[in-house]
């Protein structure tokens, strides 16, 4: 087996007086989906703000390609090449595509933009992702769909050479067709090296495209299973009780986290 | 292609290339008026409405009163149109953020005053008075600390070589150095209106309303309730009165051709060696004849003596045509080809995603708001040549609601995101040709002017509202 690209070990994390994240071991493999599920308030967003380095960790470690590292703000975590994609999207409605996908690092020379080579670049990328829901880079942003718009900004994670590329629910407010073609872009992100995390509630897209599967349960992780050990009613069990059958956290540990 | 959902999945063997075909292929005038076409019907009807009420407007004068179509009376326009222009280019930077700035008339107001004051005074301490010089000293000193502490350092070596100009009483001494101190108060202004949007959060509307007030009372203090002449120093009274010699007409005008010609051909033999869409040479040059023949006609026509009475000949381009132009081109090629240009709509459109993609918004916006009270300043020396001197009331009243409505009549959004210089300027000749064309017909009570400015810019504001609907609806 590969080793992890990104690993967080022993991870802990309190806001005041209430401990959200116990113990936290997490890892994401370069060419796989991760799928970080857990209910609200398991506390998959701390353990991704703490990677993104907007919050900052109590105890533990993150190994990045197998060296620690600290990650004391967001530019770190890009500087890296760990990606995220917000759910709601942070796109400049009023901008193209080129122009979104390259804000705050456009190409220039001297102070003056370089558009065609940025308009090349994007369409590269996308190209690289087979997207075919799009039909000029010079689209406004404004006269996209949802499906489109979460394409532009995977697209843009890629374009800045993520090797680990976070979606926070990038399936919540899309349609059924739409669905579908961010959930083939999600596999096909994963199937050029990269490592995707995907953070859902949706059973349905997680069993499809996941390769493995953590379940956060009230800030432990209750398990790491693999997609094909794994059934759809097995996962809801450990993110809803913490434990299903013989996996998961033990009957003690679940009753004190509760 | 099938039209079924699965043509989205990647099992297709197609080549993804070929969706971005349109991306490669040459743009000709067809292409670029179907284009065209496609974005107004989207919501962004760029210029049109300004050169329909351009036309509506000018036909409606032009056919009840022969004196408004005459040279004459079309360099008296352009003086008019040349304040309210100066200051909606420094809006327009200000609104494309989605904020406002009220006080910009009368922040031109305080600065043409302090410029006017220095001049005449030859010694500005004693004729406004200790309490005043020092205010204005401490303050523009505050200014220079904020843009420091911003990292503004451009601005703070402006706002600093104004508070030198005071200091060694070089804006006392000649025109074009009290000029200057007007810009850099105009600046300071500037710095304080941003800081107060930016890291207090107040909204722009509030702060600029307040201040609005406050330099109301600067005015007076500046000018010590007097009106202060302009005509006395040439520069200054060259600003609405006097016109560029035929010659230097001629040259101005090649120079802008000349310049837009070269880099538009540069530019669209990059992009087609790039491999990227860009517009056939037929069209460049297209565009490139019009902005010729256009401009070629305007300088000729304005090269002819306009003088109506017998007497010195009056030809050439109006200074009040040339500047607000030669701004503009400037502001066009920041805003549309440099990074902080884009950042600036970016932040228009989305403050959350200008921030994530690590722009420093608030260094930004504090920027554009220096650089709309910097015009307003250079607004403000126009509309006290135009007014006849600098006066305690200046740059109130309804100078501000005029470049507002330039701004938003050409085409500016007053929800963020979307404005361009040249709509400034176009709106500009259409707000000041209704007072214009009614005083020329010596039965209106003055009165309309007001009514129907203010329906005027209802019109363009719900042009704006819809489009605006109409982009959001896709």
């Amino acid at each position: 087996m590969t080793d992890p690209i990104l690993r967080v070990e022993g991870l802990n994390k309190s806001f005041g007086a209430v401990h959200v994240l116990h113990d936290v071991d997490f890892a994401v493999y370069p060419g796989e989906v991760t799928a970080l599920v857990g209910d609200n308030g398991a506390g998959k967003s701390t353990l991704v703000k703490c990677i993104a380095g907007i919050n900052t960790l109590d105890t533990g470690q993150i190994y990045w390609q197998g060296e620690p590292v600290t990650i004391a703000s967001p530019s770190v975590a890009s500087a890296l090449g760990i990606e995220f994609v917000y759910q709601d999207l942070a796109l400049a409605d009023n901008l193209d595509i080129t122009q979104n996908m390259f804000l705050g690092r456009e190409i220039r020379r001297g102070p003056f933009l370089r558009d065609a080579e940025m308009e090349t670049k994007a369409r590269e990328s996308l190209i690289s992702l087979a997207v075919r829901t799009i039909n000029s880079v010079r689209q406004p942003v404004a006269s996209l769909s949802g499906g489109q718009r979460q394409t532009v900004a995977i697209a843009r994670a890629v374009l800045w050479n993520g090797k680990v590329v976070f979606l926070d629910e990038p399936t919540a407010a899309l349609g059924v067709a739409q669905t579908r073609q961010v959930l083939n872009l999600v596999r096909r992100l994963a199937d050029t090296g990269i490592g995707v995390v995907l953070i859902s509630h949706n059973m349905n897209d997680v069993m499809e495209v996941a390769d493995r599967i953590d379940a956060l349960y009230l800030g432990r992780v209750a398990a790491e299973v693999l997609k094909k050990d794994t059934s759809t009613s097995q996962v809801v069990e450990l993110i809803t009780s913490g434990r299903s059958g013989s996996l998961g956290l033990s009957a003690t540990t679940a009753a004190q986290s509760a | 292609m099938t039209t079924d959902t699965s043509d989205l999945a990647d099992s297709g063997t197609d080549d993804p290339r070929a969706s971005f075909r349109i991306d490669t292929l040459p743009r000709g005038l067809r292409t670029s008026v179907q284009d065209w076409a496609v974005r107004v019907r989207r919501g962004d009807p760029g210029g049109l409405p300004a050169i329909l009420g351009l036309l509506v407007i000018g036909v409606l004068f032009s056919a009840t009163t022969p004196l408004f179509l005459t040279a004459n009376n079309i360099g008296n326009l352009l003086s008019q149109a040349s304040f309210i222009a100066l200051i909606a280019l420094g809006l327009t930077f200000v609104l494309i953020l989605g904020d406002i700035d009220l006080s910009a008339g009368v922040t031109g107001g305080v600065a043409a005053g302090f410029a006017a004051q220095s001049l005449r005074s030859g010694d500005l301490h004693a004729a406004v008075g200790s309490g005043v010089y020092v205010a204005l000293l401490l303050g523009m000193l505050l200014a220079a600390g904020l843009a420091l502490w911003k990292k503004l350092y451009v601005v703070a070596g402006l706002v600093l070589a104004g508070v030198g100009l005071l200091l060694t009483g070089a804006s006392e001494t000649h025109v074009w150095l009290a000029f200057a101190l007007a810009v850099c108060i105009g600046i300071a202004i500037g710095v304080f209106n941003g800081v107060l949007v930016t890291s207090l959060g107040i909204p722009s509307f509030i702060v600029t309303l307040a201040l609005f007030l406050t330099w109301e009372g600067v005015t007076l203090d500046a000018v010590k309730s007097t009106s202060i002449g302009t005509s006395r120093y040439e520069a200054w009274f060259a600003m609405t009165h006097r016109n560029m010699s035929p010659a230097l007409g001629w040259v101005s005008l090649a120079v802008l051709v000349g310049g837009y010609a070269a880099t538009a051909f540069l530019r669209q033999r990059q992009r087609a060696r790039a491999g990227v869409s860009f517009d056939r040479l037929a069209l460049t040059s297209l565009r490139v004849a019009v902005l010729a023949v256009g401009g070629g006609l305007a300088v000729w026509w304005f090269n002819q003596n306009r003088n109506p009475n017998p007497g010195p000949a009056i030809k050439g381009v109006p200074w009040a045509a040339s500047v607000p132009i030669a701004f503009m081109v400037v502001f066009a090629i920041v805003l549309t080809r440099t990074s902080w240009g884009r950042h600036l709509y970016s932040i228009g459109g989305s403050k959350e995603a200008a921030s994530r993609s690590g722009i420093a918004v608030n260094r930004v916006r504090i920027g554009a708001f220096v650089i709309c009270s910097g015009m307003a300043a250079v607004g403000g020396l126009f509309l006290a040549d135009f007014s006849g001197g600098a006066q305690p009331a200046l740059g109130q009243g309804n100078t501000l609601l005029y470049a507002v409505a330039a701004a938003v009549i050409g085409g500016t959004s007053l929800f963020g995101g979307r404005g361009r210089p040249r709509d400034a300027l176009l709106g500009a000749i259409v707000i000041a040709m209704i007072p214009n064309g009614i005083q020329l017909h010596p039965g209106l009570p003055i009165s309309v002017v007001q009514e129907i400015t203010g329906l005027v810019l209802l019109i363009a504001a719900s042009v704006d509202a819809i489009s605006r609907r109409r982009a959001r609806s896709g």
